[in-house]
């Protein structure tokens, strides 16, 4: 028998439980959310990453706010903060649209955590920083510009 | 082994904030060394735990994209002085590293 075929198989098999579990509502989908894929860490271009993330089109939002820099001397460093207004927040991810691979952090709050995160972020290149929230299995976003005068990943 | 973290937790009113700072070097895996020219190897933390005693409240994930030691700032709602406060991290390594606070 050809191993990896099953493998294959089983793979699938075992991605459609998930999924048929979350129509179900066994498990929310800021569950699924929470172990934050490790692919989507390596996804290229800021569509992708959200397809890796299981996030399809996220609305607008203006109750998310993003405190960072208006520019930034030194991309290996920029003061990131997101603070989420919306009821239910159950994750927050952070993008740098520009580096090589955006997706920069993922948080997953339970218990009594508040919809907010504050981090440091390194940034390539000047460009938007992007918050993504879910709540209520809702996906939410908005975005600031950051201009960056030193990249700061590699070089 | 890795260095501690540095945690401090106050409570503002009824929520708890609390600020970390780990020591890692999160390098990418794309930076390369200026005296040989070689790429520098990607060592990074991957995920990141905190937990209110014992119940966890944040999970997250990372990757080279967080600055060289990360902080990391959150709020509980619900904690109170004298909680016991634990992070704990794990790197593409698997290196491990979990410091414990009280909520002062």
């Amino acid at each position: 028998m050809n191993a990896l075929r099953r493998n294959v198989l089983k793979g699938a098999t075992g991605a459609g439980a998930v999924a048929v579990a979350v129509a179900a509502g066994l498990i929310t989908p800021a569950r699924v959310l929470a172990a934050t894929p490790r692919a989507a860490f390596d996804a290229k271009g800021v569509p992708d990453t959200l397809k890796a993330l299981g996030i399809a089109s996220p609305a607008d939002s203006k109750d998310i706010t993003i405190k960072a820099p208006d520019i930034a001397e030194n991309g290996a460093v920029v003061p990131v903060e997101v603070t989420s207004g919306i009821a239910g927040t159950s994750a927050i991810a952070i993008l740098a649209e520009k580096n090589a691979s955006p997706l920069v952090a993922g948080f997953d709050f339970q218990g009594g955590a508040q919809g907010f995160i504050s981090t440091r972020i390194k940034m390539a290149n000047t460009s938007m920083v992007r918050a993504v929230v879910t709540a209520g299995g809702k996906t939410y976003t908005a975005a600031k510009e950051v201009k960056v005068t030193i990249g700061g990943c590699g070089g | 082994m890795a260095e501690p973290m540095k945690i401090r937790a106050t409570m503002q009113g009824d929520v708890a904030d609390v600020k970390v700072l780990m020591n890692h070097p999160m390098e990418t895996g794309l930076r390369k060394d200026a005296k040989t020219g070689q790429l520098v190897p990607a060592h990074h933390i991957n995920t990141v735990t905190a937990k209110v005693n014992g119940a966890v409240v944040l999970e997250g994930s990372m990757a080279g994209g967080v600055s060289k030691n990360p902080f990391l700032g959150f709020k509980v709602k619900g904690a109170k002085a004298g909680d016991t406060i634990e992070l704990s991290w794990e790197d593409n390594k698997g290196d491990k590293r979990t410091d414990t606070a009280k909520i002062g």
